[in-house]
């Protein structure tokens, strides 16, 4: 919504958006980099598998310098203050779901991404949130990989029942 | 034959017991689903998609519109009794919807909602089975270039038309067509950006990444925020049935709201947001209760969730009849159809016009059940709406690795939709929108498929993809669609796309 240069002209240069250009440059060179070692199939178009990769690298080169722009005066729209240790929770849930996924079976793994995941909200009793988790995963187990029958992982838990 | 005795053996099939059970249990979960705060629609057809792996296509697709529209009802129900600005589509029953609630009106406010969806859907619907079958006849005259045009014209009302920046628009866009290209290309069959990893060779799957774009980048970012928004749920109080007075002030914004909504839908120009902001700005002017707006008129909430519904419906015509999602949802849409190897367009009317129209009836019975799933049944989805934060959002995360699990039980699967729920956390943080990311990875290879065919045709001269007269006009919009806004927004008016930001579905 800050798209309006004139009335605006005090900007600072945005610090943590200028760090977005360098990325997109980044993608654009990968991408590039790898069009560049397919085999060209010789046909009379002129038109491979490396054509369109090459435009999206250039687009993506250009948007860089044009983000770089705006970044340096102070476009992009104003941020909120960004509270780190949820979005830490809810990661490390993710993670641990993803680790413990394979050895402790759907239930377990899942239960953990949910404790984690509430901690991040404020419910920090974990001796709560966890049981309820593995409980709830446990029933979304029996329902989605028993009667609906996708196949979840399975661990100690839904062994001790299956 | 013709529409109508197309439409009655849609009916037919849509009518059989198992069907009827699958349409109603789509439009209860989408209801459910769907009234969750922070869930839109397209985030609450991505998540439901593993529901429906396991039955058949018409069964699958059935419950799939089932959950599509129920998914719209549910959005409603949230922003009339849950003041939720940010999600995009629903602002706008937000401003009166929310008010009326707090005057004591939630209940009629809850009702013009429903019924008004439900007038707008059944237009829409039957909109939807007279016009296809047009733009199909149309569509088979267009070949490869004429492809390649519209979806780029699709690309850039998606990413740059709308919403409050050109440039995150269309870098958001370019990210998505940079995904796009992960995997083995289908012509050569070559391994492109998969640096080795065989789980890359398949490509990005689409439910992977609206899943971890819509569920964990908007949980990380709701969670990021701390508890700096309190959140008060209306209750409802009194009857929920509209008294004389409603109901004449609701009818006409009703079809108004469907007369706006319905076109924008069809045409490849954006989703219900724009539909139903256009709509509030409508039923302001012609309004006789210009001093209710902003106090809770009733016009407010009848006419955009007319428009809402009808915009639904009229973005299956370019899916159904062209293979073209317009909007986040459809292209997950289109993913739920790719998963059975059915390819919407005007082929899939000649090879499989069941399944086509059995879908279109479907939907017509299923704006039935939500009508009547909705109205007496009120009271339960207000109860979803009590939910506290920290459950509610640990529960749509198990559901969003639920879906990728059940799809691919692999950890590599999982590591993917951690790192593009970060990256959609950034780029909320940034203010970045989502949708183009979504549909340029679905898009991308269709349109690079049809761009290659076409230069195949011309032995590589660029110059023709220009030289047929439709592809050149759809040309001509697309430029259009990119420098009218770039123009608007440099000298002061990029305030009012702002406001017609696609960003949830």
């Amino acid at each position: 919504m800050s798209e309006v240069p004139s009335s605006h002209a005090k900007r600072r240069p945005d610090r943590a958006a200028l760090f977005i250009a360098p990325v997109l440059f980044l993608l654009a060179c990968v991408i590039w980099w790898d069009a560049g070692r397919l085999a060209e199939v010789t046909n009379y178009s002129r038109i491979g598998p490396a054509t369109v990769p090459h435009v999206v690298a250039i687009g993506l080169a250009l948007l860089a310098v044009w983000t770089a722009f705006e970044a340096w005066r102070g476009d992009f729209p104003e941020r909120e203050p960004v509270e780190v240790q949820p979005v830490v929770m809810i990661v490390a849930g993710l993670a641990g779901q993803m680790l413990l996924l394979k050895t402790a079976g759907f239930s377990i793994a899942t239960g953990v991404l949910f404790a984690l995941t509430a901690f991040g909200f404020g419910r920090r009793k974990l001796w709560i949130s966890l049981p309820i988790g593995i409980a709830l995963s446990f029933v979304i187990y029996v329902i989605f990989g028993r009667f609906l029958q996708l196949s979840l992982p399975t661990g100690p838990l839904e062994h001790l029942f299956f | 034959m013709n529409t109508f005795e197309f439409l009655l053996q849609g009916l037919v099939i849509a009518a059989q017991p198992m069907n009827l059970l699958y349409a109603l249990i789509g439009v209860t979960l989408g209801t459910a689903v769907g009234v969750l705060p922070g869930i839109g629609p397209a985030l609450t057809v991505a998540l439901l998609l593993p529901v429906t792996y396991k039955l058949d296509p018409a069964g699958s697709l059935i419950m799939f519109a089932g959950i599509y529209y129920g998914g719209m009802y549910g959005g409603s129900t949230t922003s009339i009794l849950l003041n939720t600005p940010g999600e995009s589509a629903s602002v706008v029953t937000a401003l009166e919807g929310n008010k009326m609630a707090r005057a004591g009106r939630g209940g009629p406010a809850l009702a013009t909602a429903a019924i008004g969806s439900f007038v707008a859907g059944l237009i829409a619907t039957l909109g939807l089975a007279f016009i296809a079958p047009f733009v199909v006849k149309f569509a088979l005259s267009f070949g490869p270039r004429e492809y390649f045009a519209l979806m780029v014209l699709a690309f850039v009302t998606v990413s740059a038309a709308f919403g409050d920046s050109t440039l995150r628009g269309l870098t958001a866009l370019f990210v998505g067509l940079g995904l796009a290209v992960i995997g083995i290309d289908q012509q050569t069959g070559q391994a492109r950006l998969s640096f080795g990893v065989p789980d890359l060779l398949d490509g990005i799957e689409v439910t992977t990444l609206a899943v971890a774009m819509f569920a964990i980048g908007e949980t990380l970012f709701v969670a990021c925020q701390g508890n700096r928004i309190p959140e008060k749920v209306e209750a409802v109080k009194g009857s929920v049935w509209m008294n004389a007075q409603d109901w004449a002030r609701s009818w006409k914004p009703w079809l108004r709201g469907t007369a706006i909504g319905f076109p924008i839908g069809a045409m490849p120009a954006g989703g219900a947001d724009i539909a139903s902001f256009l709509s509030y700005s409508t039923e302001r002017q012609f309004s006789k209760h210009k001093d209710e707006f902003g106090k809770g008129a009733i016009e407010g909430v009848a006419g955009p969730e007319a428009a809402n519904n009808a915009s639904a419906a009229g973005t299956l015509v370019p899916l159904l009849s062209l293979g073209l999602p317009t909007t986040a949802t459809a292209a997950i849409m289109l993913a739920g159809f790719q998963q059975y190897g059915l390819q919407p367009g005007p082929l899939l009317f000649a090879t499989n016009p069941q399944l086509v129209w059995g879908l279109i009836a479907s939907l017509l019975i299923a704006n039935f059940m939500l009508l009547v799933l909705n109205l007496p049944l009120i009271g339960l989805w207000v109860k979803l709406l009590t939910i506290p934060k920290p459950w509610l959002y640990a529960g749509i995360l198990l559901f969003a690795t639920l879906g990728t699990i059940g799809a691919n039980p692999s950890v590599f699967e999982l590591g993917m939709l951690l790192v593009f729920g970060l990256l959609g956390f950034a780029m909320r943080i940034f203010g970045y929108p989502i949708a183009p990311v979504v549909v340029g990875l679905i898009l991308g290879p269709m349109a690079e498929q049809q761009l290659r065919r076409a230069l195949a045709i011309s032995q590589g001269d660029v110059t023709a993809l220009f030289m047929s007269p439709i592809a050149a006009v759809l040309f001509g919009l697309a430029l259009l669609a990119v420098l009218v806004p770039l123009v608007l927004r440099a000298r002061g008016k990029g305030e009012v796309l702002s406001q017609f930001a696609a960003n949830e579905d």
